[in-house]
C-alpha cells in the first residue's frame, strides 16, 4: 500500500513549496478559465479567447523585456486586446472574427520582436518557453494575492452576467428586445475573459491557454444540458486535469530513462484531450441508450413530440 | 393556467402606431405606418420579404428608433425596461451546444434580464410547469434546446415570452420551417392566448392563408407603406391597388385569399404568382 502511494506520490511532492504553489495558482487558474470557457463556447467566442492569450504575449514578452513579471504584462495587453477587439466592431459575428484576426496578427508581429530581444539580450532561451509553454514551477508564493484577486474577479462578472449571457446566447435579439445592454454585457465578458487567459498565460502559457479555456468546457457540455451543473463540471475537470497533471509532471522526475522531467502544460492539454474523448464518448452512449429506450417503449421525446406535435421528416433537431 | 395571467381588459387598446416613418441609410423603410392592436385580438402583419415587417417589430421593441410618428403603450411611450411586450423572432440560430432544457429557457423568459445567479424556487419552477402545460410542451420540456424541432423550439419560445406576463406578444414568421399540421396547432395556440388570457398577439408572415381563420385583423405591408382593418375591409383589390401604387388582384379561391401583384419597381414584365406575392420592397 506504502510502495504504490509512494509511487503515485514521488518523494517530496507534498513538502515541496514550488509544488504547493503551482497546486494553490495552477488549480484556481484552470477553474477560473474553465468556468469562463463555459460561456465562450456557447458564445462562439473560441477565437477570441485564442487572441486574447496570443495578444497577452505581446505584454508577457514586453514586461520580460523590462525585467518586470510576466503577469502584469499579460493582463495589461490582454485588456487592451479585449478593448481593441470590441471597438473594431464586435457586433457582427463576421465583424468580430476579422476585428480579432488584425488585432491578433499585429500583437504576435510585436511578440515575435520582444522576445527576440529579450533572448539575444540577455543570452538565455528560457524565457520564450516560459512565455509561451508556461511554468507553474516558477511562480513566486507572494504572487498568490494577486492571483486570487484576478481570479475572484473573472469569476464575480461571470456570476454577476449569468442570466443575461445565457438569455443572449439563445438570442441576442430576444435579450435586447428585454432590454439587456447586450453589448455592455458582451464587453463585460470580453473583460472577465482577458483576465481568465491571461492568468492562465502565466501557469499553462499562451500558446495552450486556449486548451484550459475551452477543453474543459467543451467536455462539460457534453456530459450535461443544464446550464449550472455545465460550469460545476467545467470547474471540476478543469481543476482535476490540473492537479493531476502537476502530480504526473513532478513524477516524470523520476521517470527513467534521464529523469529529466517533462512540463506540466503538456500532462494538462493531454489529460484536457482525454477527457473531452471520454465525455464524447458518455454522451454518445446517453444518445443510443436513450433512443433504444425510445424504440422499446415507443415513448422516446421525438414520439411523444411527434404524436401531438408531428415535424416534418426533414427538420433538423427532429431526431 | 389562467390565473398566472394579469386579467386583461377584451379590446383595450393595447398599443398604438401614429404616422411612423423611419429612415436608414437615407433610405425610407417605413411611410407614414399606422395601427392599433386590442387587447384579445389577433392580428396579422401581411407582406412579402422586405416590405418592412420586421422593421416594425424593431420599432415596437424599441430596437430601432422612428424617424417620425409616435409608438404608444396604452397611450403612453415606451418605458425603457418594457416587459409588457413578448417577442419571438423569426430565426434565433441557436448553438447545439448551449447548455439549456427548453424549461431552463422558458425559465428564462422569468428573469433572464437580471443579474446575479437565481435561486432555486418552488414557485419559479410552478410558474414554467403551468407554461409548459399552456403550450402543451410537457413532452419535451427537458429536452436540449438545440434538439427541438421547429415546431417544439417555436412552442417554448412562445411559453419564454409568455411567462413574463407580457400585454402584446409579437412573433416574427412563426409559421415559417413549420409543416402544415404544426403551422395550424401554432396558429390555434396563439388564437387560444390571445383570446383566454386578452393579450394582443401580432403575427407576421408573408403568407396569410394559415392565419385567415384565426386573424380578427390585419395590418398589409408593402414597401414600407401600411393599410390596416378587419381583413375583409383590406384585403380588397381597391384598398390593395392604392398601397401598392399600382393594380392589385385579389382572387377569393375556396377559402384561400390569392393576392396577385405585378413587379412595379423592377419594371419586369414577369407577374409572380403565388398567395400574397408583393413586388420586391426595400430590403
Amino acid at each position: 500500500m506504502g510502495a504504490i502511494l509512494t509511487g503515485i506520490f514521488e518523494p517530496g511532492f507534498f513538502t515541496s513549496e514550488p509544488v504547493r504553489v503551482a497546486v494553490i495558482v495552477g488549480g484556481a487558474v484552470s477553474l477560473v478559465s474553465a468556468v469562463v470557457g463555459v460561456f465562450t463556447v456557447i458564445r462562439g467566442q473560441s477565437f477570441a479567447g485564442h487572441s486574447l492569450g496570443d495578444l497577452g504575449t505581446t505584454g508577457g514578452s514586453g514586461a520580460f523585456l523590462v525585467g518586470a513579471n510576466p503577469l502584469w504584462g499579460f493582463v495589461t495587453f490582454a485588456i487592451l486586446g479585449a478593448g481593441a477587439m470590441e471597438l473594431f466592431g464586435a457586433r457582427r459575428p463576421r465583424g468580430r472574427d476579422m476585428a480579432t484576426g488584425i488585432v491578433l496578427g499585429a500583437g504576435l508581429g510585436i511578440a515575435a520582436l520582444f522576445l527576440y530581444l529579450g533572448t539575444t539580450h540577455s543570452n538565455t532561451t528560457g524565457a520564450t518557453i516560459t512565455i509561451l509553454f508556461g511554468s507553474m514551477f516558477v511562480i513566486r508564493s507572494s504572487m498568490i494575492p494577486v492571483f486570487a484577486l484576478l481570479s475572484v474577479l473573472a469569476l464575480a462578472v461571470v456570476a454577476l452576467l449569468y442570466r443575461p449571457l445565457l438569455l443572449s446566447a439563445v438570442s441576442q435579439d430576444i435579450a435586447s428586445a428585454r432590454g439587456v445592454p447586450v453589448r455592455l454585457i458582451g464587453a463585460l465578458y470580453l473583460l472577465a475573459m482577458a483576465v481568465a487567459v491571461s492568468l492562465s498565460c502565466v501557469t499553462i502559457g499562451a500558446i495552450l491557454s486556449t486548451a484550459v479555456l475551452i477543453g474543459p468546457a467543451a467536455a462539460a457540455l457534453r456530459l450535461t444540458k443544464r446550464p449550472g451543473l455545465a460550469i460545476a463540471w467545467a470547474a471540476v475537470i478543469g481543476l482535476a486535469v490540473t492537479w493531476l497533471g502537476i502530480l504526473l509532471a513532478y513524477d516524470s522526475y523520476y521517470w527513467p530513462p534521464a529523469g529529466r522531467g517533462w512540463p506540466v502544460s503538456f500532462f494538462v492539454v493531454a489529460l484536457i484531450l482525454v477527457v473531452y474523448l471520454l465525455a464524447d464518448l458518455a454522451n454518445g452512449q446517453k444518445a443510443r441508450r436513450a433512443g433504444a429506450r425510445a424504440i422499446a417503449s415507443d415513448k422516446g421525446p421525438g414520439v411523444v413530440a411527434g404524436r401531438a406535435w408531428p415535424s416534418s421528416p426533414g427538420e433538423p433537431g427532429a431526431e | 393556467m389562467t390565473d398566472t395571467f394579469r386579467p386583461g381588459v377584451r379590446d383595450e387598446e393595447i398599443l398604438s402606431l401614429e404616422g411612423v416613418s423611419l429612415w436608414l441609410s437615407g433610405r425610407e423603410i417605413l411611410h407614414d405606418v399606422g395601427f392599433s392592436l386590442r387587447a384579445g385580438e389577433l392580428t396579422g402583419l401581411i407582406g412579402s420579404n422586405g416590405a418592412g415587417k420586421t422593421t416594425i417589430f424593431r420599432v415596437i421593441l424599441g430596437l430601432e428608433t422612428p424617424s417620425a410618428g409616435k409608438v404608444l403603450f396604452a397611450g403612453h411611450p415606451r418605458p425603457r425596461r418594457n416587459r409588457s411586450v413578448g417577442y419571438v423572432p423569426q430565426s434565433i440560430g441557436l448553438d447545439p451546444d448551449v447548455p439549456l432544457r427548453a424549461r431552463d429557457l422558458v425559465a428564462l423568459g422569468l428573469d433572464g434580464d437580471r443579474f446575479g445567479i437565481p435561486l432555486p424556487s418552488r414557485s419559479r419552477r410552478q410558474l414554467v410547469d403551468e407554461m409548459l402545460e399552456a403550450v402543451d410542451a410537457q413532452g419535451f420540456a427537458d429536452a436540449r434546446v438545440g434538439k427541438l424541432s421547429g415546431g417544439e423550439l417555436q412552442r417554448t419560445l412562445i411559453a419564454h415570452a409568455l411567462i413574463a406576463k407580457p400585454r402584446l406578444l409579437l412573433l416574427d414568421e412563426p409559421l415559417a420551417n413549420l409543416d402544415i399540421r404544426s403551422e395550424q396547432e401554432v396558429v390555434g395556440l396563439l388564437a387560444k392566448i390571445a383570446k383566454a388570457h386578452a393579450i394582443a398577439v401580432l403575427i407576421s408572415a408573408h403568407e396569410m392563408n394559415p392565419l385567415l381563420p384565426v386573424m380578427d385583423r390585419v395590418v398589409y405591408v408593402a414597401s414600407g407603406r401600411a393599410a390596416s382593418g378587419p381583413t375583409e375591409e383590406v384585403v380588397r383589390e381597391d384598398v390593395l391597388s392604392a398601397l401598392y401604387g399600382h393594380h392589385v388582384d385579389v382572387l377569393h379561391v375556396h377559402d384561400r385569399i390569392l393576392v396577385v401583384a405585378g413587379k412595379d419597381e423592377t419594371h419586369h414584365a414577369e407577374l409572380e404568382r403565388t398567395h400574397t406575392v408583393v413586388p420586391r420592397g426595400l430590403g
